[in-house]
């Protein structure tokens, strides 16, 4: 009963919110900023309708919204992969980590769209630099939250581990990564979002296809409209990217106890006795 | 009966601090031992040192007759902090499967073996559960299986009851000394409550303050069938309780010293930080 | 040896395989000066005036952002955190503000406001607003109730109790949010003053310099100092943090995020 009201009430307020958009960009009539209806009506026609006009994935989906999609996404599983075996292997060495930890640290703070040029430079315009720029700044949350987790493991349970003879292999995979789940997906949701944004950002020179492209091509040629349309799209896969990783999480950390869950089982073992 | 386990000499120190010092002691087979004495005396550095978890300063362990050099096989432990002690990722019976993976090839075997070892402590029904979702004495009895389940030479128990309400405690111990008659098993159970280490035990092993050295050793004659209410309160429960508490009270020698109870609790903290440098140490090397 | 010095063998090591990687002509040093070459070329930058005012300009403009973002977060926060019905009704809607990313939003923001300072941090207030929130939003959820009751049963108030145990509780995770917030405001600051074509800011800086042939130690030299102007920031929020909230144990804050 309250989930549906909670779930009514969510989307009364996201559709209200929406109306009042509706309402006020219609009365207003500004060039700049089109009504939600206009920019959903141009969204349909640039992805969702082929080039003879009936209904079905448009150009634009395989050209532009695709393959950056993907190379985010591609990107920042390299950035996965890399990062946690990289920040697990460091975690296990104090001092390891101690010669490359003021440069990580570092790599972090610095702002990546500023590494374009660099890129550019050294990779040269192309999907490769796109996808390795992604990679490159998705990277360095994930290896330090992958190094914070592995080193937050309890002293008891290395304890209890040892005492059974636990091989190095088990250690690991049944220990060490699963204590540092949660750290790692904190990590890697950052990184989620860090990928979105470098994938706009890689596509703002050079090239001409892809939503970071097609963004800056439509504020060049004062087609707001589609400028909007663009921006609701980035918002849009920002959102289910995030979604998809949340049910990961929530699958992958299942066994993690909320704290209503527990005291609730308490409650229920003291009541069964 | 054939000796188990036998410390002979063993010291510890973390630099310049001796935890302990000359200890000797055997535990025969099928035996349960108890070793007590005052917080902080370094009865669990004792107790790492036998389970090769750290290496003694000095002296040595063996293990029905090989000295341990690192940790043995067919050991096992059960520490006090039951919830920090089972893993909160793994199911109940996914726990008590840990240990098997590198003892037990087979799959089915394995599950059948966790299954069974569940069952001795009256958990068959809990298996799929994740260990949160019970109660602190269930979870304990999660750990006791997990140990059993490896069929030990020799279980080393660190406060095992120290951290459940009373009641829980004593279905604990009466747990306990059921599945040791049933199985066999030779146990190491260090404890500070004197009571506990009587009513268990077929001997009492009493520790002095640090460095910890051993002041007595007393065989436990009590019927092997013990009750929580009537061993209690019996004549022999309470001369054995009482010597035992003479013993650790007024040592000959050694008065406590005004804030004793202070300086032991410094005393374990102090071993606490040191054990966990040394083991940061060896981890990371 | 000290981590300090590991640290700096660290750094060390690196300059030697970025200098033997040129060196060796495994890339060209146009793209990719020696580091000597880099360093020298700060050094001379850090003399100029106009490049210490691009500094000076995103630095300020990163502060602003930050203390806008605190002064709008915090309270937001501490309100979604304990009004259930107003989390709940605004939820879709910070659930679907929350994943735009601050760039996209640059062209939007250049027609509305201009490419001025106005831009650079209207952005990072935006992007620097939600650590701050969901961890003040996050902590308050996770009070132990056992400290409610307890503040309770002394029979205080609702607002006292908000004031003796929530606020202590949520302290250390707004701090690291506000830690987060603080490097992300300035990525985005300087981002946006490289993706909308400021005049004045170290983002401009590297914008302008990359258009010119043979510029790369200008740009890497931009980038050094932005780096290691928010390497400084995390490490003295770090610290700071640390030494305030000693008693509270916020290695789990930043898992909520």
């Amino acid at each position: 009963m309250s989930r549906l009201s909670g779930f009514t009430n969510r989307w009364l307020v996201f559709l209200t919110a929406l109306v009042l958009w509706q309402l006020a960009t219609a009365a207003s009539d500004n060039v700049f900023f089109p009504t939600p209806w206009q920019i959903i009506h141009h969204g349909w026609s640039l992805w969702f309708t082929t080039a003879d006009g009936g209904f079905g994935l448009s150009d634009s989906i395989f050209e532009d919204v695709l393959p950056s999609t993907a190379r985010a996404v591609g990107g920042w599983a390299i950035a996965a992969a890399i990062g946690i075996t990289l920040g697990a292997a460091l975690g296990r060495s104090r001092t390891g980590m101690q010669y490359v930890e003021p440069l990580f640290a570092f790599f972090r703070a610095l702002p990546s769209p500023a590494l374009l040029p660099v890129f550019i430079g050294l990779i040269g315009i192309g999907s490769d630099m796109k996808l390795s720029l992604i990679a490159f700044s998705c990277i360095w949350p994930v290896l330090m939250n992958t190094v914070d987790g592995v080193r937050s493991v309890d002293s008891v349970k290395t304890d209890t581990a040892r005492s059974f003879g636990t091989p190095r292999t088990q250690w690991v995979a049944m220990v060490v990564l699963p204590a540092a789940l949660p750290k790692i997906f904190a990590g890697l949701r950052l990184s989620l979002s860090i990928a979105v944004i470098l994938m706009v950002v890689s596509e703002l020179v050079g090239e001409s296809s892809g939503i970071g492209a097609n963004l800056v091509d439509a504020k060049a040629a004062f087609d707001f409209l589609s400028m909007w349309a663009w921006i609701v799209l980035i918002g849009i896969i920002g959102y289910v990217l995030n979604l998809a990783l949340l049910a990961v999480e929530r699958r992958a950390l299942r066994w993690q106890p909320t704290r209503a869950a527990v005291a609730s089982a308490k409650q229920t073992t003291k009541a069964g006795g | 009966m054939p000796t188990m386990l036998e410390v002979r000499g063993l010291a510890h120190r973390y630099g310049s601090y001796a935890a302990v010092e000359n200890l000797s002691f055997t535990v025969a087979e099928d035996e349960l031992a108890c070793i007590v004495g005052p917080s902080g005396c370094g009865k669990s550095t004792l107790l790492r040192c036998v389970a090769g978890l750290i290496k003694p300063t000095a002296g040595g362990v063996t293990l029905h007759g090989d000295p341990v050099d690192g940790v043995p096989a067919d050991l096992a432990v059960v520490f006090q902090d039951y919830s920090r002690s089972l893993f909160p990722w793994l199911s109940v019976r996914g726990n008590v499967e840990f240990p098997l993976r590198t003892r037990v090839s087979n799959r089915t075997e394995r599950r059948k073996r966790a299954e069974e070892a569940l069952a001795w402590v009256g958990l068959e029904a809990a298996g799929s559960k994740y260990p949160w979702q019970l109660s602190g004495g269930m979870q304990q009895r999660v750990s006791i299986a997990r140990a059993l389940a490896c069929k030990p030479a020799l279980l080393l128990m660190d406060e095992p009851f120290a951290s459940v309400d009373a009641q829980t405690r004593a279905d604990l111990e009466d747990l306990l000394l059921r599945v040791r008659r049933e199985h066999g098993s030779t146990v190491l159970l260090v404890t500070h409550d004197i009571d506990e280490s009587v009513y268990l035990g077929d001997r009492v092993l009493v520790l002095s303050k640090s460095p910890a050295s051993i002041v007595a050793d007393l065989t436990v004659t009590l019927p092997a069938q013990r009750d929580q209410i009537a061993t209690r309160g019996s004549a022999r429960f309470v001369e054995l309780r009482t010597e035992i508490a003479r013993l650790l009270h007024d040592r000959p020698g050694a008065p406590p010293p005004p804030n004793a109870a202070n300086s032991d609790a410094l005393a374990a903290e102090r071993f606490l930080a040191a054990e966990r440098e040394e083991a940061r140490q060896q981890s990371s090397h | 040896m000290r981590p300090f010095v590991r640290g700096l063998i660290g750094l060390g090591v690196l300059l030697l395989v970025w200098d033997g990687v040129v060196r060796l002509g495994l890339v060209a040093a146009d793209n990719l000066p020696p580091p000597a070459e880099v360093g020298a070329r700060l050094v001379d930058l850090l003399g100029q005036e106009e490049f210490l005012r691009d500094v000076v300009a995103t630095v300020l403009a990163w502060l602003i952002a930050v203390a806008v973002a605190v002064a709008i977060a915090v309270p937001a926060g501490l309100i979604l955190g304990t009004i259930p019905s107003v989390r709940t009704a605004t939820r879709m809607l910070i659930e679907f503000l929350r994943p735009i990313p601050p760039v996209a939003l640059i062209p939007l923001t250049m027609i509305v406001v201009g490419s001025g300072p106005d831009a650079k941090i209207f952005l990072a207030v935006y992007a620097s607003i939600w650590p701050i929130l969901f961890n003040i939003i996050y902590a308050l959820d996770d009070i132990d109730p056992l400290l409610l009751d307890t503040a309770r049963s002394f029979g205080h108030r609702r607002a006292r109790v908000l004031a003796t145990v929530a606020l202590p509780h949520v302290a250390p995770f707004a701090f690291t949010g506000l830690r987060l917030s603080a490097a992300i405001a300035l990525i985005v600051t300087v981002s946006t003053e490289y993706l909308a074509a400021s005049e004045l800011g170290v983002g401009a800086f590297i914008i302008t310099v990359s258009n010119s042939p043979n510029s790369m130690d200008d740009v890497l030299a931009g980038a050094l100092v932005i780096g290691v102007l928010g390497y400084l920031v995390n490490e003295v929020l770090e610290r700071a943090g640390r030494r305030m909230f000693r008693w509270s144990d916020t290695t789990r804050a930043e898992a909520l995020t």
